[in-house]
């Protein structure tokens, strides 16, 4: 054996290498990801478990609209693409591109978790499906608003990115702090293309 | 003990006292010391509650302690055992060593290891002030609805477990996705995976465990904080709640945890048996292997902890040759230590004798695991004592001897002095005889019929000798601790001081100044095999390095202290806290909740626009 | 089974009998599961002693020595660790073949006994911290004591009216977990006469460790008499009273005060005071606001354990206790102090009472 097992005076390279060719901070989220995977997986399981358990007060038959919510999932389905756009401007160091598409962006998670808000109201006031009526409004309710929880943290997170980019803080080398609130926000709408057949389509198709 | 570690810090934040030095560090070697520290107080702890309940069955119909307070002690046992002892004693290692062992300078996420580390702290904290209103948790470790829910058990006691654990999982999911990310990204030029030292592999392996076990487990708990706070009836009978929905999630989470509390002493021990074997890890893909194997399986078994409920002969099968089959991974890694110590030249010191206490307990706790693992005669074993004597043979037998054997092979490099030889010695013996006489006698007590969890039993059974022998064993072995603690004052005190490289290792953190510099490599180390101090050593003929100097680190960037993890720690702990405090109103949220939430949200905005590259040390 | 009992009575020759072991099946389903069981222990020692022996030998042999030079550095063999991956299978599959077989023989209940009749089915009640039994074909409710026929395969169908119980007779099954809202099953044939203690082995609040209960095994002719025995509580209304239609009263002898159970029939209540004074403490302290003395489908009184034959169980407050005088006086008057927590709230019992109240429940037998 010729050369040294250990170099221990080998010159500092400097900054922050990785050993896998990933940013730490998108790796990280990827990982997060793959948790909150088993989250969801066990909050939709136990939605479906219960969903027929209605015996006192409305069911999903008597609840569920599906044209609102519908409208719901195509604006998340295209503030994935508008997020993307954003992203593409944030790497091109275009800040007009950034800041249209990114607003619209924030702008669609806004009415996602408002036709949330106005769904549950809907449901609680007009439909008197409340929080504990039956184990189908528990697991629904928790199962979606844990969901809209998700949506409202990803909102906030661009909203805060949209005023840094407001103020000229995300040039291109920055683009990673987008990519990875994108990645979330990716994941975020992966989830409701999950809920929104299985809890929605399915529980009114039986 | 931590004498250098302290002075060390006053030289690098002279206008930091020592109180905020600690309190807002993000190094991941002091933080690793604050994670061991406070896991062994609470390991203190809930020893003296094991002492307890044996002294309560030390004989026949005794009445040292009520029922209720019988309850509140083995659920808290179980509970502080499993998530304020074994867990962040391994979370120590982790902390102080897998940087050291990658060759980097930190973890991936500095801050974010100083969070998991206040709410651990917190979490446990809260747990054990349930004690002092006279309500700690009664409802068993594994909580089992509907027994837990209000109807039947009234009282803060199971919110006090339902917070606490589900505070607890939010420190070790961002620990899992810390280390998961700093193994795979923060190592040194040339290790690759496959070099990677063998408890680096453990940690991993446990951190996708922790990763996709604790979710599920989270899940549960939030149902039945809902359940219990908000009116819910997740697992309400008469709302056609399902019990078994409970146990299903509590078990596929439940029984990868047992994996969490094992795979970091398998790694420990690998470490170990090679150095004072002086020669390599024997077969060390298959080791790697066999541990990723037995992380799998380990998300299909968990039904075998519910035989008794009668699942019906399919699942029944299923489950019990699933287990069988995690029998033969395992059987691969004792085999492998075997292997690791045939031919070798066994150089007798105090880890090396925890190391082989580890392998020879573990085997026993393997076997009778088998046992369980048949169907029909674990319906007799399951909720026995055999159950109780088979899980400490690998918890504490595995677990514990491990983590001993870790803590004796790595204190000189934590704190800069060799723990006394004599007295370790002396605290195995003690521990291998005190253990052997507490768990040994229980597989019979469990034969003969004695169920878990019962506060007291009438005599005429033929339980009371066997109980009396397991009593006497258990002050033994809590006696052996003492030992232990005797022996960290004194080197605290007098120890020896350490060498870099005391025991000839063969991995990176004995490449560098004992206890490290703040910045552990002065130089960021390329690695061009495994072992890859013993190939340095090699190539430069030589038994021992010469003792690396302490070096100035001028131009090193280190991540700079913040108070943000300590503060979003507080923050969510005063939100769940909330609810948990919250009386009967029409908005679920009280203004505690609220307010820890805002709280919360501040500290992480705040977190996340702190600049980062603001310290570069002086020394 | 010799190995273990040999180590058995090594550790514990001065503690035994072991009523409650496992050890010693005394019926079909337990002898399924002691085979497998003993099967599993057999090649289980056999690897301990064959690994744990050569891990010892290994540290004696490969202890270091001064100057020894450094070992061969071995980084594994493909060879080996394919053989010890193996052999591990095999020994495996040896148990996993009778696991199954065993698996599937005791899932099923048999549908004829040994003694040629069909299984006797027996509803089991888990409550919070006692057992209720009943036997639909006979119409009898009890509690804390199961009474069946040797040879007669038992049938149980459990279930429990609040938290998860579990079930379990060591010498006859293994363990069912007893739910609120699904029933479960197990079953046994008892092949000797008896009796034996069960306790609950899911942990199920304050009082868990004191739910325990007695398996009763009757030679067929006992089974008859206490059969017989139950039923003829229908003649009680459910406050124990004799229901005014019975009009005939057996001549019986007259009780000592401290006679054996056995020596005394029901309907003695109209010749001892004592007696007569206790049945109207029993109703007086509101006993039978919780407590039936009917066996016979009784409508009141069912919260709490049904005390049809209370006068000859062998145990009270929940198979806890020997069924003495003393015991019941201590029960009665410290109920709270036996058994902290459980349901049962009398008020002040004095001695003279108490010896009243156990004079009566010592007439039902």
């Amino acid at each position: 054996m010729t050369t040294a097992a250990l170099d221990l005076h080998a010159h500092d390279a400097g900054a922050h290498h990785t050993s896998m060719p990933v940013p730490s901070r998108k790796l990280a989220m990827w990982v997060f990801i793959a948790s909150e995977c088993m989250f969801f997986a066990t909050l939709i399981s136990t939605f479906v478990i219960y969903r027929d358990s209605h015996a006192k007060g409305p069911g999903p038959k008597d609840v569920f609209g599906v044209p609102l919510v519908t409208a719901g999932t195509a604006v998340l389905l295209f503030s994935s693409f508008f997020v993307v756009m954003a992203l593409n401007g944030a790497q091109q160091g275009d800040r007009k591109k950034l800041l249209r598409w990114l607003s619209l962006t924030v702008l669609c998670g806004v009415f996602f978790v408002g036709m949330q808000v106005y769904e549950f109201t809907h449901f609680v006031t007009e439909k008197h499906l409340g929080y504990t009526t039956n184990l189908f409004a528990s697991s629904f309710y928790t199962l979606t608003g844990f969901h809209g929880t998700h949506v409202a943290v990803g909102t906030l997170w661009l909203a805060t990115l949209l005023k840094d980019a407001w103020k000229g803080r995300i040039p291109p080398a920055k683009a990673l702090n987008l990519e990875i609130a994108a990645l979330y926000w990716h994941f975020v709408d992966v989830v409701w293309i999950i809920i929104f057949p299985v809890v929605y389509l399915m529980s009114l198709g039986r | 003990m931590a004498t250098s570690a302290l002075e060390y810090g006053h030289a690098t934040a002279a206008k930091r006292s020592v109180l905020v030095e600690w309190l807002t560090t993000v190094d991941h070697k002091k933080i690793g010391i604050m994670y061991g520290a406070s896991a062994f107080i609470f390991f203190l702890i809930g020893g003296l509650e094991a002492l307890v309940i044996r002294t309560q069955l030390m004989r026949p119909d005794n009445h040292l302690v009520t029922p209720d307070f019988y309850n509140q002690l083995f659920t808290m046992h179980g509970t502080t055992m499993i998530f304020l002892a074994v867990m962040p004693i391994s979370a120590m290692f982790f902390n102080f060593f897998v940087p050291l062992l990658i060759g980097a300078r930190d973890v991936a996420f500095p801050r974010l290891n100083a969070m998991s580390l206040w709410i651990f702290i917190l979490g446990g904290l809260f747990l054990n002030f349930s004690f002092l209103l006279g309500a700690a948790p009664n409802g068993g470790w594994f909580g089992y609805a509907p027994l837990s829910s209000r109807m039947y058990a009234p009282g803060h006691n199971m919110d006090f477990w339902v917070i606490g654990l589900q505070i607890l999982g939010v420190a070790s999911l961002a620990a899992g996705v810390n280390f998961f990310t700093t193994i795979l990204n923060m190592r040194a030029r040339g290790m690759t995976l496959m070099r990677m030292p063998i408890f680096v592999w453990a940690v991993l392996v446990t951190q996708v465990l922790v990763l996709l076990s604790f979710p599920v487990i989270t899940v549960a708990l939030i149902y039945l904080m809902l359940d219990r706070t908000f009116g819910t009836s997740f697992f309400n009978l008469t709302a056609n709640g399902d019990p078994m929905l409970w146990q299903h999630l509590f078990w596929v989470f439940g029984h990868p945890e047992v994996y969490i509390l094992i795979l970091p002493a398998f790694g420990i021990v690998s470490e170990i048996l090679p150095v004072f074997a002086r020669k390599p890890l024997f077969g060390y893909s298959a080791m790697v292997f066999s541990m990723a194997f037995i992380a799998f399986l380990g998300f299909g078994v968990w039904s075998h902890h519910m035989f008794a409920t009668g699942m019906g002969p399919l699942a029944d099968s299923f489950f019990s040759l699933a287990t069988m089959l995690i029998a033969i991974p395992t059987g691969v890694k004792i085999f492998n230590w075997i292997g690791t110590l045939w031919g070798g030249s066994l150089q007798f010191k105090t880890p090396l004798y925890f190391a082989l206490g580890f392998i020879a307990m573990f085997i026993m706790g393997g076997l009778s695991g088998v046992i369980h693992a048949v169907a029909p005669a674990d319906l007799q074993q399951t909720d026995s004592y055999f159950v109780v004597a088979h899980f400490h043979y690998v918890l504490f037998g595995g677990s514990i001897f491990s983590l001993t054997a870790g803590a004796y092979y790595w204190w000189p490099k934590m704190f800069g002095k060799l723990l006394d030889e004599g007295l370790g010695k002396a605290h195995f013996w003690v521990m291998l005889a005190g253990f052997n006489l507490t768990f040994f006698p229980m597989h019979f007590v469990g034969l003969l019929g004695m169920p878990r969890r019962i506060y007291s039993y009438p005599a005429g059974l033929g339980f009371d000798t066997l109980n009396l022998l397991s009593t006497v064993g258990a002050f033994l072995l809590g006696s052996s601790f003492l030992i232990f603690s005797y022996n960290i004052i004194k080197t605290w005190r007098s120890g020896a001081q350490a060498p870099a490289d005391p025991w000839n290792g063969a991995t990176l953190e004995w490449s560098i100044p004992s206890p490290p510099q703040e910045w552990n490599f002065a130089v960021e180390p390329i690695v061009t095999e495994k072992d890859p101090l013993w190939g340095l050593k090699r190539a430069a003929g030589v038994k021992v390095l010469p003792e690396p100097p302490r070096v100035s680190g001028e131009g090193i960037h280190l991540p700079a202290p913040s108070w943000w993890p300590l503060i979003v720690s507080v923050g969510f702990l005063t939100f769940l806290v909330g609810i948990m405090v919250k009386h009967a109103s029409a908005f679920p949220f009280g203004p505690i909740s609220i307010a820890g939430f805002a709280i919360t949200l501040y500290g992480i905005y705040k977190w996340a626009y702190e600049p980062v590259d603001g310290h570069a040390p002086t020394t | 089974m010799p190995l273990l009992a040999v180590v058995l009575a090594g550790l514990a020759a001065c503690t035994g009998p072991f009523p409650q072991s496992t050890l010693s099946p005394k019926g079909d389903f337990a002898q399924t599961v002691d085979h497998v069981f003993m099967l599993t222990v057999y090649l289980a020692v056999g690897v301990f002693i064959l690994v744990e022996g050569v891990l010892l030998w290994t540290i004696f042999k490969f202890r270091g020595k001064p100057g020894d030079a450094e070992p061969k550095q071995i980084h594994g063999s493909t060879v080996v660790e394919v053989i010890w991956t193996i052999i591990p299978a095999v020994v495996l599959a040896i148990v996993a073949v009778p696991t199954v077989q065993a698996i599937f023989k005791t899932a099923e209940v048999p549908t004829v006994s040994a003694d040629g009749k069909a299984p006797l089915k027996i509803e089991v009640i888990g409550h919070q911290w006692w057992w209720e039994f009943r036997y639909p074909e006979l119409g009898i409710t009890t509690a804390n004591e199961i009474h069946v026929p040797l040879n007669r395969t038992i049938d149980l169908r459990m279930k429990s009216i609040d938290v998860i119980h579990s079930f379990w007779i060591p010498q006859f099954a293994g363990k069912r977990d007893v739910f609120p809202n699904r029933e479960t099953r197990i079953w046994f044939t008892p092949n000797t006469t008896g009796a034996f203690p069960g306790a609950c082995a899911e942990f199920c609040g304050e009082e868990h460790g004191r739910m325990d209960f007695y398996l009763m095994v009757d030679s067929p002719d006992d089974f008859a008499s206490w059969t017989t025995r139950r039923q003829a509580d229908s003649t009680l209304d459910n406050f124990g009273f004799a229901k005014p239609a019975v009009v005939a009263v057996p001549v019986v002898p007259a009780i000592p005060a401290k006679a054996p159970a056995a020596a005394l029939v029901a309907d003695t209540v109209a010749i001892d005071p004592k007696v007569a004074e206790g049945q109207k403490l029993v109703m007086a302290k509101g006993c039978i606001g919780c407590h039936s003395f009917n066996a016979m489908h009784p409508t009141k009184g069912v919260i709490g354990p049904n005390l049809s034959g209370i006068g000859t169980r062998k145990m009270i407050a929940g198979g806890w206790l020997e069924g003495s005088d003393e015991n019941l006086k201590r029960w009665l008057q410290h109920t709270q102090e036996v058994k902290p927590g459980v349901g049962m709230k009398i008020g002040p019992v004095t001695d003279a009472e108490a010896a009243a109240i156990i004079a009566y429940l010592r007439t039902k037998r």
